[in-house]
């Protein structure tokens, strides 16, 4: 059907599937960063694919790209190349050149532009102690897009529950690589709302490496002389896991699909009903998951925590469940109950920004 | 099988115009219609109601023009329907025939079968139902004993369904049957038949349910003498054809939007102003109904393109239906409001009355526990 995203799914799933295995994983944990995976990602120009060909893209719809974030999910990619396509997205719509070289967001904290120079906190970024620029929006007046160089923040090093890097990094009279107003129409927490799509892809990608992970655990383990996979209980088990994967494969998808036609790039509606749903898939997931796998399930040895522990902390950042959810409930009972069916057919809500973590 | 299956489906844009056409009809039609009535959903019958949708080309729109379908494919259907249930029309009558019945007559029918049963369908005048389950066969529905034997080029039919939605409004019953020998395998040996309900033999009896509501019946036939027309498809072939039409009878919007009528009355009580925990219940459920139309849509484009995606449908009616039982639930926390029958507000009486009929949800058309176990036969576990 879609000839684009077949191209782009076998490709990224040669090159994951080849190059992230367990024991990089690991030694990513460790603190290494990968340059030679980066490399060859950057070589493939999924991070730039977003951004215009006229600045140094290739004008990638997210509708195609859908499927190189879920794969970087479903491998547990130690990069922050979701980050750096929807940084690349943004400088794109911004007017600005594409950054090929490794590169992040900083969705939260509060930065302050005096006199074209930056000053304050971005908060959990993401392999902030490793990328070069980070692309933010600044606070205060017209908010502005900014692209800066990480060399000049103090970074104070944090990591998710998966040891993925997420880092606080303070900037003091920073210089700018490059800086735009936000086009009309984009809104000021557009890297949160962005961001909360890129997760639920990544836990749609990870949901679907832990249900395939889990069935065959249950084909192979055998107990009181049968594989547990025969015993009903966990053939339910394994049937809801099944059905919150379906899930929240399609209702991501949909996200992507929907933001590609949407005002400013990003339809709140859709994402909003991703990022919760796969938030509560991701907690279902992990404890089918370890059910199935018993005790070897719950060792450092076993690839299994590789997926889940990453499910534990990306269905939080960018908003949990409950974030999204209160958002988009307040935002649906001041529309009142006439207009719940339209808006649900036509797939757009505006929600306002309470308690975003965007404002400081 | 794969999860990929589930893929974003949009409405192609020569379906949604549509929409408004709907909407506007249902508007005007259904403006005296009282919440507790809406609530009724695709348990409420009105064949006049019927007859009007028929006569506006919005029943059978995925069959062929010379059965008196007007060709529209199923995602025109599918804005319809989904239209439908959420306005709470009563749309009970016909419901089966349009859904399940004409599809199946149209694949496995015979020319004279399909001209014989057909355009009633679409003019919403012939109305179905579905006759699986028996006294000792729910659940367990290979292991049904209702029999027709064969007799010269006819068949006497002897038997009893049980728990039969609507055959008490039907004209017809598509039921599935022995036909084999006793030697024969659990799901072999089975075959479907039109039964003409007002065939002499044929007893109905509503059964009453908790709630006071006659929607179910049981079904008595004693030497009920079929002619040789009456079997659909082929001798023997009826659990494959069975499995195939419950593809369509899972995955429809029915099974997440019959409770919409409760989420309208909760949002209307609750205002403008949610708390902070009303709100994160009234966002979580928008965003599960949204997710599970998608899921649907993604069902309803598999099956567009001629697969039978079993699994994935029993997918949809278990998270729907999920959604559904959860609904009632969560309404009765959010708001502390009194269930009530006979007088109260809107949502104290649409509340009771979905409290209620929730049970049924994961019962009818196949119980939660047989749907997870066909989505663990495509998965690869039995």
């Amino acid at each position: 059907m879609n000839n684009m995203r077949e191209i782009f799914e076998s490709t990224i799933e040669r090159l994951l599937g080849d190059m992230v295995t367990p024991e990089l994983l690991r030694a990513c944990e460790s603190g290494a960063w990968p340059a030679e995976l980066w490399a060859a990602i950057e070589e493939s120009g999924f991070a730039v694919a977003a951004a215009p060909e006229s600045h140094g893209g290739a004008g990638a719809s997210w509708d195609d790209l859908f499927v190189i974030v879920r794969a970087a999910g479903r491998h547990s990619l130690p990069l922050p190349l979701p980050e750096a396509m929807l940084g690349n997205a943004l400088l794109g719509q911004c007017g600005l050149e594409a950054v090929s070289e490794p590169l992040s967001i900083g969705a939260h904290g509060a930065l302050s532009m005096y006199r074209g120079r930056i000053s304050g906190t971005l908060h959990d970024v993401p392999w902030g102690r490793h990328v070069k620029q980070v692309v933010a929006v600044t606070h205060g007046g017209e908010p502005m897009l900014v692209l800066l160089d990480t060399a000049q923040a103090r970074c104070e090093p944090r990591l998710n529950t998966a040891g993925e890097p997420r880092d606080d990094l303070h900037f003091d009279n920073a210089e700018v690589s490059a800086s735009a107003e936000l086009p009309q129409g984009v809104p000021a927490d557009v890297l949160h709302l962005g961001g909360a799509l890129l997760r639920s892809a990544q836990i749609a990608g990870a949901l679907q490496g832990v249900l395939a992970q889990t069935i065959q655990y249950a084909t192979e383990r055998v107990q009181f002389g049968k594989a547990i996979g025969s015993f009903q209980a966990l053939q339910h088990h394994m049937a809801v896991l099944a059905e919150h994967t379906g899930c929240t494969s399609v209702v991501a998808e949909c996200a992507f699909a929907q933001s590609q036609d949407a005002a400013g790039g990003f339809a709140a509606l859709p994402i909003a009903s991703a990022k919760i749903c796969s938030a509560e898939a991701a907690g279902v997931a992990a404890s089918v998951a370890h059910t199935v796998h018993g005790a070897i399930g719950f060792t450092h040895e076993h690839a299994l925590h590789l997926s889940t522990r990453r499910l534990w902390s990306w269905r939080s950042e960018f908003g949990n469940a409950t974030h999204w959810s209160q958002r988009l409930g307040l935002a649906v009972c001041q529309g009142g109950a006439q207009a719940l069916w339209p808006t649900i057919t036509v797939g757009q809500l505006a929600l306002a920004a309470i308690n975003s973590g965007v404002t400081a | 099988m794969s999860v990929d299956a589930f893929r974003y489906h949009r409405i192609p844009s020569d379906a949604e115009p549509l929409r408004a056409q709907v909407r506007e009809f249902l508007q005007e039609t259904l403006k005296d219609r009282p919440a507790l009535r809406r609530a009724d959903s695709w348990m409420g019958a009105d064949p006049a109601f019927s007859r009007e949708l028929g006569r506006r080309g919005w029943l059978g729109m995925a069959l062929p023009k010379r059965y008196g379908g007007s060709e529209a494919g199923p995602f025109a259907r599918y804005v319809v329907i989904e239209e439908l249930l959420a306005a709470g029309a009563p749309v009970s009558a016909h419901w089966i025939a349009d859904r399940q019945s004409g599809p199946l007559i149209l694949r496995y029918g015979t020319e004279s079968q399909r001209e014989k049963y057909l355009p009633g369908i679409c003019r919403g005048e012939s109305y179905f139902c579905i006759g699986m389950s028996e006294p000792g066969s729910g659940s367990d529905l290979a292991s049904i004993r209702t029999r027709a034997v064969r007799e010269g080029d006819s068949w006497v039919l002897n038997g009893h369904k049980l728990w039969t939605t609507n055959a008490h409004h039907s004209h017809y019953m598509i039921a599935l049957v022995r036909t084999g020998d006793k030697t024969s395998a659990r799901h072999e040996g089975m075959s479907q038949f039109i039964i003409d309900l007002k065939a002499p033999g044929v007893t109905i009896r509503p059964i009453t349910d908790l709630a006071g509501g006659q929607h179910f019946n049981e079904v008595f036939f004693d030497n009920v003498q079929l002619g040789a027309d009456a079997m659909i498809g082929l001798e023997g072939q009826g659990w494959e054809q069975v499995t195939a039409e419950l593809a369509f009878e899972r995955s429809g919007p029915e099974r997440f939007l019959s409770s919409i009528a409760l989420l309208h009355t909760l949002i209307e009580a609750i205002g403008r102003k949610p708390d902070a925990y009303q709100a994160r219940e009234i966002g979580r459920l928008t965003a599960r109904l949204f997710a599970l139309r998608q899921m649907s849509l993604s069902v309803t484009a598999e099956l567009a393109a001629g697969k039978n995606p079993a699994w994935a449908a029993s997918c949809v009616k278990d998270l729907g239906t999920g959604f559904e039982q959860d609904l009632p639930e969560v309404a009765q926390l959010l708001l502390d409001t009194l269930p009530a029958v006979g007088s109260g507000s809107d949502h104290a009486q649409v509340l009771a009355s979905l409290m209620q009929m929730a049970p049924s949800f994961s019962l009818r058309g196949g119980t939660r526990e047989i749907l997870r176990g066909i989505i663990a036969r495509g998965l690869g576990l039995r």
